[in-house]
Formats: structure tokens, C-alpha cells, sequence
């Protein structure tokens, strides 16, 4: 049972991508019986490509992810590269898990909230801009894009930077900083020269699917994304939830794009690489030990920034959600109330209770899975290669529109579109990846000795398991749940496509409140939308210290 | 019943290097066998073999007999054999008591009877009353102690030592050193000790063997 948990595992989890693609892909050159598509043909995408704006939506699509994706990148290294070497940064690790619990469309709302025409910020300048009613800006969803880029720098800039210190755990970057300091090397020349080019190798999948993320995410480009044209993803979702049947082709054709783009993004990033340490290399070897001046005071900037934007726009959510009027020049509201929340209470218990069904599910499925490769892997001593790990990333790698329209499809053909356990599964695809990559190392870490104790002890594999590795990982196990359970939340396209619109979570709810709502209402949702991954985190941190706090020896 | 535990004719090899060729060593009741030998030597790995922890990695060949009976093929827990590692292994998020109860063979039914039972274990090695505290509490002997208390209640047929004192400092390692070997003495247990350290050996007091470049010198 447990040799074939990886199998398992993997057909549970590639199964659906694969069958999804060849769905989506099929209907593209017009194959779809169900809607009357018996033949071949290349009319979905002449379709695709007459369709008004799609010059400039697809110019949009790729602009917006790769902006999004340099930026947070090149911020990541910057601010490791500046200040690995300063207290800060050892504070920063805690820092980072709140930041990226909170899921991206909540704080895209938030977002929106503080830089849209009525937003706090022109509400900040309006005194001395002389505004009184709010400015003629094209905000949030300006034509360019920039706010799509930034709403995603800040959610994606974090996730980077807990990749790559990371990455930094498994260098003994300490030791070899001490060697490069008395080289005369200044703290970031010896990190952007000595310790990047070791770790980079273990950034490359994180950034792919940082990458593929910002090409096409859909709830994100909703909220702050330009409309006219909008980015691929949003554009061809809009197609697909058409009343127009006949939009399903050029709809496929247009998924289709989407996962050619995303590829083609990866190749040229992998170019890049190429490129960069070519250059670097030169760079390296000319032996300037850089001062490097202004890097700390720029790294504390954009961390500051980032860290910022995170937490102004929760507390807009808060106060939104609390306001009872807040007129525009007004920088708070004129006064608290509670009615909002009391006349949405029961509306949003539905939700509430959907969200936190799924993600429950999804997250103990995941770790059930996760733990038996795991223990499989304990038990055999087969340590999985690298192409597994690419796998793994799979699901993050492919552009969810390329494929969950396949699976919808699928859905409908084994009459499970539109159950619970149809979302559950497609909320799995991508809380499984998070819950591996945050439970394997501490798992591979315990030292196996504990378990050929316990086994001298009389004990046999299932009790090893049960009565002492599981205990003694209890607080990965709990991180791990919390990683998962936010993921689960944060989904907006699975939720929407495997259960065909019949089942409302805060992140559907939130989102599609977004677009014209009350803001009051859509602060509510969203708000408690980023406070309960929050809440399962907190109580992850907490729970492990409560049952152990008799036991030093597992004290963090 | 001289020759209690019997290791005969292993050879253990990781792809074409062999680490252990051809050993055969007997060790009697109540006797410390010590096996000496550089690291890399292969003594870990033979213990290994003997606890039935060995990574498939490693090629094996031969056979170990407890009392008479081939332990070969049998899963580790269910050998009998104890092993105590440099360090003490004690599990964190069990109490002193409760790492007890864990080794405690479970023939001993009822609730009192086994807290009894460990009562007694801990007077023995003179922590009576510590049932309850955290092993993160404990001095590094206290913890040793614990450790080898929790392997004997398994009711072990033979004991393995994988170089139990060199993590200790020296005063602590002699005292220590006499009282393992005093309790599975008094126990009647065929010891295997692993150690590069010739003080072990002597203090043991047993046959030794030297594994590595070396043949067996018995």
C-alpha cells in the first residue's frame, strides 16, 4: 500500500493536468462533439486572433508577467544581498509567513482600495493636491497595467525572498562570508558574487512559477488589471463563462496561447540566465570588491514598501469594513459600526463554512499523501531525483487557465462537475506541491536513528510512525497544514471552474463583489478571506507550543 | 548456553567496496565483546546489520543467532536486540517516564503495574521520582542513564553498544562506562561494543576484535 503512495500520489495530481490540457487543446482546433465541433479545423483561433484587442491583450499579458516577475526578483536579491549580514534579516523569516498567508486577491482589494481616484492615498494628497471630490485618475485598473504589476510584486516579492533564504540554509554562506570579508569583499558584492551563483540552481522552479503566475493569474487582473483590452487569462475566462456556447472554441484556442506564452516566458527567462552569467562571469572575475554604495538604504526601501502595502491594505479591509460613511477627502472614516458585519453575518456563513470545508479536506488529503511518500521514502531509503521535483512544480509551471477548462470538461464527462469532491480535488493540485516542499525537508531531516531506537525498542514500522516521527514533527506537520490551508483559500479559478459556479467561497465571493460592490461588503469578505489563513497559521505557531511546552527538547 | 549471541560468517559490501568480509565473532552471556577499528571501518554498519537497520543500499551476506535462534530474517523490532548510539537518543516529546513506558515490553499489562515497573527501573540507576520531567531537563549522565534503562525494559536478548561514551567528558565516561557494563553484566546480556577508544576496551574487559586492514586477531 505504502510502495505505491508516490504513484498514487502522481496520477492523483497528473492525471487531471494532463487530461485537462489534452481538453483544452482538443477543443482549440475545434474538436468538442458536445457542442457540435466533429472536425478539425483552425477557426478557434482565427477566431482568437480577429477578436478585437487581442494584439494588445496578449502585449499586456507578457509585459505584466515579466515586469512582475523582475521586479520581485531583482527586490528579493536585493534585499538578501543588502542585509544578510544585519539583524533585520533574522527577524525576517517570522515576518514573511503572515505576508504570504494572506491571499492575493484579498490583498489585491486591500490594494485597490488604497490607490484608486477615492482612495486613501488621494485622500492623503487631497489637501495639498486641493482635491474635493476625488481625481480624474485611471486607477486602479490603469491602461498600462502598472497596478496589476505592483499587486503582484508585493505578494510575489515575499514568496521569493522565503525561497531564497531558503535556499541560503543549505550554504555554509557564514563561513565563506568571513573568507570573502577578509578578501575585502563589501557584504553585497560577496553575496551577489559568491553566494547567488550557488543557489540560484535551487531559485530556477520558485521563479518559473512566479513567472507563470503573473503571466495569468485571473483573480489578481480582475481587480487591478486594465479591462479594455485585459490580459489574456481574464479575457479568455470571460469566454468560457459566456452564455455563448460558440465562445467555448476560440476560448480553448485562447488557453491554448496562454500555456504557449508561459513556455515560451520560461524558455526566454532560461536564455536570460545564460546571458546574465555570461556577463556575471566577467564581472566576478574582475575581482571588484564593490562598495556598492546605498544598497542597505534601498533594500530597507523596498522591503519597507512591500511590507507596507501588505499591511495598508489589510487595514483598509478593517476600516472599510467598519465604516459607517467615509466621505472622500475624509482620511478616516466619520464613524465605527458593526452594521455591515451584523447584516452581512448571515450571508456570509456559507462561504465561510464552504472555505474552510475545502481547504480542511484538500489540506488533510495533501498531507495524508504527502506523509505516506514520505514514510514510503523513510522505510525504502530511496531518495526521489530531481525530475521529481519538477513534478512536483507542474501544477504551479502550467497557466491554470490551460488546463482547468479541460478538467471542467473532463468533470462534466464523469458527472462530477459542480461536487465537492470535484473542487476538493482541483484545490489539492495545488496545495499538494506546498505541502511537500514544506514537510520534506524537516522530514528528511529527523535524524533516522530515532527510528532504529524504536525499533530496537520493539516497535514496529506503523507504531515508529505514529508514536514517534509524527510527534516529533508535530510543528512542520502544523506549518504544513497552515501552508496548504492558505493556498486552498487563496484559489479563485479552480473553485470557480470544478464546481461550475455552485459553490461560493470568500475568495469567488470576494472577487466578484470587487467589481462595483459596496465597498463595505467587499472589505468584509475580503478581510475575513485573509484573516482565517491567518488565524490556522497562528494557531499552528501556537498549538505545538501548548502541547510541548513541558518539552524543551522540541522548543524552537 | 555460553555462546549467546553469534555472528557468523557476514560480509557487507556498498557496490564494489567491501566494508565488512567474512567476520565471525561470538559473544557469550554476560560478556562485552569489544570490536575496534578506524571509522569507515564498517562498525556501525555491521551493528546495523545486526539491529536489522541496514540500508538496502548495503549487499549482505551471513547470519546472527540469538539464544540458538536465526534472527536473519526478522524485522528489527522484533529481534530483541537493544543498541545504545552516541547520543542518547532520548525521544523529545516523550517524559523520562514516558520514554520508559515506550521500551517497556507491553507483557506488562495495567496502568500501576507498569508505572511500578518503571518506578523501579529508575531507582536502580538512582533517578527515583523523575518519572515525570522533560529529558531536556536532565544533565547529559541522567539522560544516558535513562537511555540505557529504556533499552534494558525491552527485555533485550543482547545489547549493542555504537560508541555510547565518547560524546561524554572523561570523569562522566568511566562512571558510566562501569555502569553499563555492570547492569547488562547483571542482566546476563552478550554485549557488542563499537569504540576506537582502547580504554573502552579494556574496561570491558572482553575479547576484542580489530576490524580494517586488520584480520581477526582472536
Amino acid at each position: 500500500m505504502l510502495r505505491a503512495a508516490p504513484a498514487l500520489t502522481l496520477l492523483a495530481f497528473l492525471g487531471p493536468i494532463a487530461g485537462g490540457l489534452i481538453f483544452t487543446i482538443l477543443p482549440a482546433f475545434g474538436w468538442l462533439p458536445a457542442l457540435g465541433g466533429n472536425e478539425f479545423s483552425l477557426a478557434p483561433w482565427l477566431r482568437l486572433f480577429a477578436a478585437p484587442g487581442i494584439g494588445a491583450s496578449i502585449a499586456l499579458t507578457i509585459g505584466t508577467g515579466f515586469a512582475a516577475t523582475l521586479i520581485a526578483f531583482a527586490g528579493a536579491v536585493l534585499i538578501v544581498a543588502a542585509l544578510h549580514d544585519t539583524r533585520v534579516f533574522g527577524r525576517l523569516h517570522g515576518l514573511l509567513a503572515p505576508l504570504l498567508a494572506t491571499p492575493h486577491s484579498s490583498i489585491a482589494i486591500g490594494f485597490a482600495f488604497l490607490i484608486a481616484p477615492s482612495g486613501w492615498f488621494a485622500r492623503l494628497a487631497a489637501p495639498l493636491a486641493g482635491w474635493d471630490r476625488p481625481p480624474d485618475l485611471p486607477l486602479p485598473q490603469d491602461p498600462w497595467g502598472a497596478a496589476f504589476v505592483v499587486g503582484l510584486t508585493i505578494k510575489e516579492l515575499p514568496y521569493l525572498l522565503l525561497m531564497t533564504m531558503a535556499a541560503l540554509n543549505q550554504v555554509p554562506w557564514r563561513a565563506q562570508r568571513d573568507v570573502a570579508r577578509t578578501l575585502g569583499y563589501r557584504p553585497a558584492a560577496f553575496w551577489l558574487k559568491a553566494v547567488l551563483p550557488q543557489i540560484y540552481a535551487q531559485l530556477r522552479l520558485p521563479i518559473y512559477a512566479v513567472l507563470t503566475y503573473s503571466l495569468s493569474a485571473v483573480d489578481v487582473a480582475l481587480i487591478l488589471a486594465p479591462n479594455t483590452p485585459a490580459p489574456l487569462s481574464p479575457t479568455v475566462v470571460r469566454w468560457f463563462l459566456d452564455r455563448d456556447l460558440a465562445l467555448y472554441f476560440p476560448a480553448a484556442a485562447g488557453a491554448c496561447l496562454q500555456l504557449a506564452i508561459a513556455v515560451l516566458a520560461i524558455a526566454l527567462w532560461r536564455a536570460g540566465e545564460i546571458a546574465a552569467w555570461r556577463i556575471a562571469g566577467g564581472w566576478i572575475e574582475r575581482g571588484g570588491r564593490g562598495a556598492l554604495a546605498g544598497t542597505p538604504l534601498a533594500a530597507r526601501a523596498v522591503g519597507g514598501a512591500v511590507a507596507g502595502a501588505n499591511l495598508l491594505a489589510v487595514a483598509m479591509l478593517i476600516a472599510w469594513s467598519l465604516a459607517s460613511s467615509w466621505r472622500f477627502p475624509d482620511i478616516a472614516p466619520a464613524g465605527w459600526t458593526l452594521a455591515t458585519w451584523s447584516a452581512q453575518g448571515a450571508e456570509l456563513r456559507d462561504p465561510l463554512l464552504t472555505t474552510i470545508a475545502v481547504a480542511c479536506t484538500a489540506t488533510m488529503l495533501a498531507i495524508a499523501l504527502v506523509v505516506a511518500c514520505l514514510e514510503n521514502e523513510r522505510r525504502r531509503h530511496v531518495a526521489p531525483g530531481a525530475a521529481v521535483l519538477w513534478l512536483l512544480y507542474l501544477p504551479l509551471l502550467v497557466p491554470q487557465t490551460a488546463f482547468l477548462f479541460g478538467v471542467q470538461l473532463l468533470l462534466v464527462r464523469l458527472d462530477l462537475d459542480g461536487s465537492l469532491l470535484a473542487v476538493v480535488w482541483s484545490h489539492l493540485l495545488f496545495v499538494l506541491p506546498y505541502v511537500f516542499l514544506s514537510l520534506a525537508d524537516p522530514w528528511r531531516a529527523l535524524d533516522p536513528r530515532y527510528a532504529r531506537t524504536a525499533a530496537a525498542l520493539g516497535a514496529t514500522q506503523g507504531a515508529t510512525l505514529r508514536r514517534v516521527v509524527l510527534p516529533m514533527l508535530l510543528r512542520p506537520l502544523l506549518a504544513a497544514f497552515a501552508v496548504g490551508f492558505a493556498v486552498s483559500v487563496g484559489q479563485y479559478l479552480p473553485t470557480l471552474f470544478a464546481g461550475a459556479g455552485r459553490f461560493a467561497t470568500l475568495t469567488t465571493e470576494a472577487v466578484t463583489l470587487s467589481s462595483g460592490g459596496d465597498r463595505r461588503i467587499v472589505a468584509v469578505y475580503a478581510f475575513v478571506q485573509s484573516a482565517l489563513p491567518l488565524l490556522v497559521y497562528a494557531g499552528a505557531l501556537a498549538l505545538p507550543a501548548l502541547l510541548w511546552r513541558r518539552r524543551r527538547g522540541l522548543a524552537l | 548456553m555460553s555462546s549467546a549471541l553469534v555472528i557468523s560468517d557476514v560480509t557487507i559490501a556498498l557496490g564494489a567496496r567491501r566494508l565488512i568480509e567474512r567476520l565471525s565473532l561470538t559473544t557469550a552471556r554476560g560478556v562485552v565483546t569489544t570490536l575496534m577499528g578506524p571509522s569507515g571501518s564498517g562498525k556501525s554498519t555491521l551493528l546495523a546489520y545486526v539491529c536489522g537497520t541496514l540500508d538496502p543500499a548495503f549487499d549482505a551476506s551471513g547470519s546472527v543467532t540469538v539464544d540458538g535462534e536465526d534472527i536473519t530474517a526478522l524485522p528489527p523490532e522484533r529481534r530483541r536486540i537493544g543498541i545504545l548510539f552516541q547520543d542518547d537518543l532520548l525521544f523529545p516529546h516523550l517524559s523520562v517516564g514516558g520514554n520508559l513506558s515506550f521500551g517497556l515490553a507491553p507483557r506488562l499489562k495495567g496502568r500501576a503495574a507498569r508505572r511500578a515497573r518503571i518506578e523501579r527501573a529508575l531507582a536502580e540507576i538512582d533517578m527515583a521520582g523523575f518519572a515525570d520531567r522533560d529529558p531536556a531537563t536532565l544533565s547529559g549522565g541522567q539522560r544516558a542513564r535513562v537511555a540505557l534503562a529504556r533499552a534494558l525494559l525491552s527485555e533485550p536478548r543482547a545489547l549493542l553498544l555504537d560508541e555510547p561514551f565518547s560524546k561524554l567528558d572523561a570523569a562522566l565516561k568511566q562512571r558510566f562506562r562501569r555502569f553499563v557494563f555492570d547492569h547488562a553484566t547483571a542482566h546476563g546480556l552478550p554485549v557488542l561494543l563499537v569504540t576506537h577508544d582502547p580504554d573502552d576496551a579494556e574496561a570491558a574487559g572482553g575479547p576484542v576484535h580489530v576490524l580494517g586492514g586488520f584480520h581477526d586477531t582472536e
